[in-house]
């Protein structure tokens, strides 16, 4: 792929995460999914952005609103709505659903139901990627609410201490369910918070999906370079509610759509207009074959077996 | 040439420095254990001959670095974490329990955590309420986590090998005053498997149940009942979890009559689940008496030599207990 075609695909991985989100949310509301779902729906850009800067090999961790991570680390969508469907085959054959998706093996280590669960978890990946000698790297997504965690300061320590290759990628969205960054930090960045562990503190507009991918462009070759970890925070902001449960209480419609009208997907599709990528309102097509393919997705995940009861004993050793 | 007895201390070096021997993705993480050689002095020595990298200081956070561990066995190394005293298991019950223990099950079968978690458990060293507990019933209580209790160097040095081998995380408690319990262990490397009991003693009067530290403190009350002329079968469990309800089975359906011995509180300790699974099943009718549970009292472990040796079971307290269960009339309700 040339790069022209390497950026329109970016394109069409925040349409995938968004229209995967919202057809999840429609999807709830009519009760044909159960359980829980958190919707990464205005955050895309921080996830494409900073996935789009890995190479083979490396590996990243997400969280509870983890869809958008997935999508940009190339997982199957189709496996994907299959796993939120509780299907047999879905990525965790119906154990594990929306907080739990992962493909170890390919390097997705993991949504995390647990806030900051995989704090830790990512200093193991780096630690291997360090013992054995090998070039890659580990993004930890999290989100500002992470951030006032035990877990948070003991894994920025270590990864710090023993230089370990690790981007830890803040995702501050401005409230934790409903609790304000503001009410709940008193540092006026996340990544002021760097400088306690001796390690670079960046803060980004996640909203701008070039600005994420050079400045995780950056903290990995910092981490390669075994120079250690980076804290790199993407400014960004969710539009629906926590979880599927989308009261407001908490926030304006003022402010929402105020965040709305800086939208990642708009901005980066008009970015592309203008490099000649694409023609103008092109990117309208694009978004059309998306929304089909996340219905096909979905259609075709439905009609998909259900996986047999006695499963539901199984996988609890190796 | 036979060599001179090992402490279980040495047992578990020895474990160690044989799996780092053979497998270079095996590491040692911990406080304090690379030149101190670990609080009890178990990885005294290993940093010399593995490096920093393979033995490895951290800093005070217990938490990190089980979650490291986990995240490190899930890319496919074979973490050993030691916890210096397992009260502090406490900081790491995340990492442990909603990690480590439901990754694979969570991920559908995909992805594994062969991690070792070492610690040493119990009282009797006057270290009081928080360095002296007895959690590991906890951990039981978690699916997807091992829990083993060796009790004599023999088994310390091969159930920690089986342990390493292990593709699940395996929580490996150690005791305090077993590191320097000696025995005969062969110096080259051997497995003792995870999830079998062991009968340490036969005997068809009565059955004790136990594990860990207090398997000796079972099989001396079992000299003094034999003194008595009863003959107790001692069944050391040395796997919690998962546990081999078959041997005690086994036992129990020979002698009728069943006394475990453990050093955790009473109230929902494992040895609650030793009498659940023979009471409820076809064993129930092989009982010619109620089973008696010697536990530790239900309280926090106190400081003063006095109250603390109150509160956990003794030698002593094993034989009263088994001679008023002896003594107890068969099937009346009184």
């Amino acid at each position: 792929m040339d790069d022209t075609a390497n950026r329109v695909e970016l394109l069409r991985q925040m349409l995938l995460s968004r229209y995967f989100d919202e057809k999840v949310n429609d999807l709830y509301a009519e009760g044909k999914v159960h359980g829980t779902a958190h919707f990464y729906v205005g955050q895309e850009s921080v996830a494409v952005g900073a996935i789009s800067a890995l190479k083979e090999g490396d590996v990243i961790t997400s969280t509870h609103r983890g869809h958008g991570h997935a999508i940009a680390f190339g997982l199957d969508v189709d496996r994907m709505a299959a796993e939120l469907l509780g299907q047999v085959t879905g990525y965790c054959h119906g154990k594990g659903g929306s907080m739990h998706i992962a493909d170890v093996g390919k390097g997705m280590l993991g949504a995390n139901g647990i806030v900051g669960g995989s704090m830790g978890i990512v200093c193991g990946a780096a630690w291997a990627f360090k013992r054995r000698g090998q070039d890659h790297a580990a993004i930890c997504f999290f989100g500002e609410g992470a951030a006032n965690e035990g877990i948070f300061h003991e894994s920025l320590n270590m990864a710090a201490i023993w230089k370990l290759p690790v981007i830890f990628l803040c995702e501050n969205n401005q409230y934790g369910m409903s609790m304000s960054v503001k009410k709940a930090t008193a540092v006026e960045n996340i990544s002021d918070r760097a400088a306690a562990y001796g390690m670079p503190g960046v803060t980004v507009s996640g909203s701008d999906l070039d600005e994420v991918r050079e400045a995780t462009a950056t903290a990995l070759e910092r981490a390669r370079a075994g120079e250690g970890p980076t804290l790199l925070e993407a400014i960004t902001y969710r539009y629906l509610g926590h979880s599927k449960s989308v009261a407001n209480l908490y926030r304006t419609r003022e402010e929402i759509s105020t965040w709305r009208k800086r939208d990642p997907i708009e901005r980066f599709a008009a970015v592309l207009e203008g490099e000649g990528a694409l023609q103008e309102g092109e990117w309208r097509n694009l978004e059309e074959q998306v929304k089909e393919r996340i219905d096909e997705a979905f259609d075709k995940a439905s009609r998909d077996p259900d996986p047999e009861p006695e499963s539901a004993l199984e996988d609890v050793y190796a | 040439m036979p060599r001179e007895e090992t402490t279980y201390r040495e047992a578990l070096r020895e474990a160690m420095v044989n799996a780092m021997r053979e497998n270079p993705e095996v590491f040692l993480m911990g406080e304090d254990v690379g030149v101190y050689g670990g609080a009890f002095g178990v990885s005294r020595g290993m940093v010399e001959e593995f490096g920093e990298d393979r033995v490895v200081d951290t800093p005070i956070s217990e938490a990190g670095y089980v979650g490291l561990c986990t995240g490190a066995a899930l890319m496919g190394m074979r973490p050993i974490a030691e916890l210096q005293f397992s009260d502090f298991i406490t900081h790491c019950m995340d990492q442990l329990v909603n990690q480590a223990a439901k990754i694979r099950y969570m991920f559908g079968g995909e992805g594994r955590v062969p991690m070792v978690v070492r610690t040493p458990g119990g009282a009797g060293t006057g270290a009081a309420a928080q360095h002296s507990q007895s959690l590991e019933a906890w951990f039981v209580h978690v699916p997807g986590l091992k829990v083993v209790m060796p009790s004599t160097p023999y088994d310390a040095k091969g159930m920690l090998l089986s342990a390493i081998d292990d593709d699940n995380t395996v929580l490996f408690y150690e005791h305090k005053l077993l590191y320097n319990k000696k025995g005969e262990v062969p110096e080259e490397p051997y497995r003792v498997p995870i999830g079998e009991a062991r009968v340490s003693r036969d005997g068809g009067d009565v059955t004790i149940v136990t594990a860990g530290l207090m398997h000796h403190y079972a099989l001396e009350a079992a000299e003094a009942l034999a003194d008595g002329g009863v003959e107790a079968e001692v069944v050391d469990l040395r796997t919690l979890s998962p546990m081999d309800d078959a041997t005690v089975r086994r036992s129990v359906e020979k002698t009728g009559k069943l006394v475990v011995v453990e050093e955790d509180v009473k109230t929902a300790g494992w040895g609650a689940e030793v009498v659940s699974r023979i009471v409820e099943g076809p064993s129930f009718y092989a009982l010619d008496r109620a089973p008696a549970r010697v536990a530790g009292a239900d309280v926090p472990i106190p400081y003063n030599r006095d109250l603390e040796a109150h509160v956990r079971p003794t030698p002593e307290r094993v034989v009263e207990a088994t001679r008023a269960l002896l003594d107890a009339r068969a099937g009346v309700y009184a």
